[in-house]
């Protein structure tokens, strides 16, 4: 069987720094895969380029069986790729509901728009009560669930989040982290790239290390949790 | 000398079309932030493109049958031209240092006007406009023309269906992602060259509505006219807040209703008396923007640039 997405000798730059120097990983359906470094290791590109908001400078993407290489960014979530990008970029002056309704801009189908709405409610009812507030009025939390929230709805086969958790409290992150579990027991499959290593690792099916632009470590999420270098680095032991 | 009434009405007029124009301005800057020069010509052209098909058509004709049909051809002729703006002068510089565009805009409005007045007939002079027949109505002490009553039917319709569009459509849902956050719209799907044109069409399109209104108020069209009209218009737009349709709205007939009642009362005031009369209007147009601008920086009713994700 061939994994949903499959990543082989990425590469990409800006302008003549190369940010991503070659990786390969593949994400099978159904699993949660994360990706976690240092800031600056590259991560952020690598799901920039998979979402085609970046062109990759070199390697192959292949999504659901399909290159992906120099699809634009609008066509590629058609194809069943969603992404919450890092910092979340909710749209600030639109209501959530419009919010979420944009996250369905490719769907025609009115009910089933209308039903996931709900279920986006009832996955964070607080965004249900505020259904009609302009979204920039929310807390950093809550622009996230709603940035989650919205990729979900364009019923993606591979979701992808940056970093959920930055920036919010250790109440809030813990909450985010609930919610991905869900998803994860719900079947949804995952790309995940986050600061808090110990909390992705613990999710994650499978966990790639990233240092300036390379995979330096790959295993099992309880592997990489037990591996004394991936401690010492990123789990802040020594 | 006109009543206060009538000289309101008439600030309203030209503000209306100062909208109209300020429009193109004003969507265009909210989604890619770039000022486009060349919409001041954009907007003569479509006057020119309405004068041919009146030319075209028999001399017998209603005006009313005609009016339809010139808004069309002007229309056709500024979208495509905005259009063409856009796609191979402007999208190819996107990502270039902001003087490149600037530029280029520039020199695009010095082409269109070298172009009408070389190549459209007898263009290096004002050419004659139909005037929308000899009827003038009177409300109280307010007199106004066919011309007028087109103007201000033609900038309610335009602003109101431009607001549900951009509040209800699926299309203008996308503009308004598109205008917050270019990057992110992009991962909803929505293919933001595609908003970005039809942008540029809505503000081509309004232009010519302006400029129709123009040469039917007057009486004429000139290769000229957009320079003054657009410097205006996007005066306008910065007035009202760039970026914000309703701004451009608001800026237009402020800006309009100012520039009318200053240039009639200025010199009633002790001092002032050199300073009245339509020669003037201009400075206080300016002097009007430059006010507002240093109590409010970001127009009106634009929010502060800081916001913009
Ligand atoms: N827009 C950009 N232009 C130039 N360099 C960039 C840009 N974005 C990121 N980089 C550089 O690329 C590298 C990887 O960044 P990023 O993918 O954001 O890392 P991460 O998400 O792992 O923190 C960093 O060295 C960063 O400085
Ligand atoms: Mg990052």
């Amino acid at each position: 069987m061939t994994a949903l997405l499959e990543v082989q000798d990425l590469k990409v730059a800006y302008g003549k720094i190369e940010a991503v120097k070659g990786i390969s990983f593949s994400v099978e359906a159904g699993q949660v895969v994360t990706l976690i470094g240092t800031n600056g290791a590259g991560k952020t590109t690598t799901l920039r380029t998979l979402s085609g908001l970046l062109k990759p400078s070199g390697g192959r993407i292949l999504f659901d069986g399909k290159p992906l290489n120099g699809t634009p960014a609008h066509k590629i979530v058609a194809l069943g790729l969603a992404h919450s990008p890092e910092g979340r970029h909710i749209f600030p002056r639109l209501s959530i509901t419009e919010n979420l309704q944009l996250g369905a801009f490719l769907r025609k189908d009115v009910e089933g728009i209308q039903k996931d709405i709900q279920r986006a409610y009832e996955l964070f009812p607080i965004l249900g009560e505020r259904r009609k507030q302009a979204a920039g009025t929310l807390s950093g939390g809550e622009q996230q669930m709603l940035a989650m929230g919205r990729a979900l709805m364009s019923q993606p086969k591979l979701l992808m989040l940056d970093e959920p958790s930055m920036g919010l409290s250790p109440i809030m992150m813990q909450k985010i982290m609930a919610t991905i579990a869900e998803l994860k027991a719900q079947g949804t499959t995952i790309l995940l790239v986050e600061q808090n290593a110990q909390a992705a690792l613990s999710l994650a099916d499978q966990g790639h290390v990233m240092e300036v632009g390379k995979i330096v470590v790959s295993g099992t999420g309880s592997d990489l949790l037990t591996d004394e270098s991936v401690r010492k680095a990123y789990l802040g032991e020594d | 000398m006109n009543t206060l009434p009538q000289q309101l009405a008439n600030g309203l007029l030209l503000g209306s079309m100062y909208g109209l124009i300020a429009i193109g301005y004003t969507m265009v800057y909210g989604i890619v932030q770039l000022i486009n020069f060349a919409h001041g010509e954009i907007f003569m052209t479509g006057g020119f493109g309405a004068l041919s098909v009146y030319l075209i058509l028999p001399d017998s004709i209603n005006i009313w049958v005609a009016l339809p049909l010139m808004l069309i051809g002007g229309g056709l002729v500024a979208v495509l031209i905005a259009v063409g703006a856009e796609r191979f002068a402007y999208r190819p510089l996107r990502g270039a240092p902001r003087l490149a565009p600037l530029i280029t805009a520039i020199g695009l409005s010095l082409a269109l006007q070298e172009a009408i007045r070389n190549f459209y007939p007898q263009a290096d002079k004002p050419r004659v406009f139909p005037e929308l027949g000899e009827g003038s109505y009177e409300i109280g002490s307010i007199t106004f023309k066919n011309a007028d009553l087109f103007l201000i039917v033609a900038a309610v319709v335009c602003m109101t269906g431009l607001a549900f569009f951009v509040r209800r459509s699926r299309t203008g849902r996308a503009m308004q992602a598109t205008a917050q956050d270019p990057d992110t719209a992009q991962l909803m799907g929505i293919d933001t060259n595609r908003i970005i044109v039809i942008a540029f069409a809505i503000g081509g399109f309004f232009a010519a509505v302006a400029s129709v209104a123009y040469g039917a108020k007057y009486g004429h069209v000139e290769y000229r006219m957009g320079f003054l009209m657009g410097l205006k218009a996007f005066t306008a737009a910065v007035l009202g807040g760039i970026g914000n349709i309703y701004g451009a709205m608001v800026g237009g007939l402020v800006l309009g209703i100012a520039e009318v009642t200053a240039s009639a009362y200025i010199d009633g005031i002790p001092g002032m008396g050199e300073f009245g009369g339509s020669s003037w209007a201009n400075v206080w147009a300016f002097c009007l923007l430059i006010l507002v601008l240093l109590v409010r920086p970001q127009g009106l009713l634009g929010e502060r640039v800081a916001d913009r994700a």
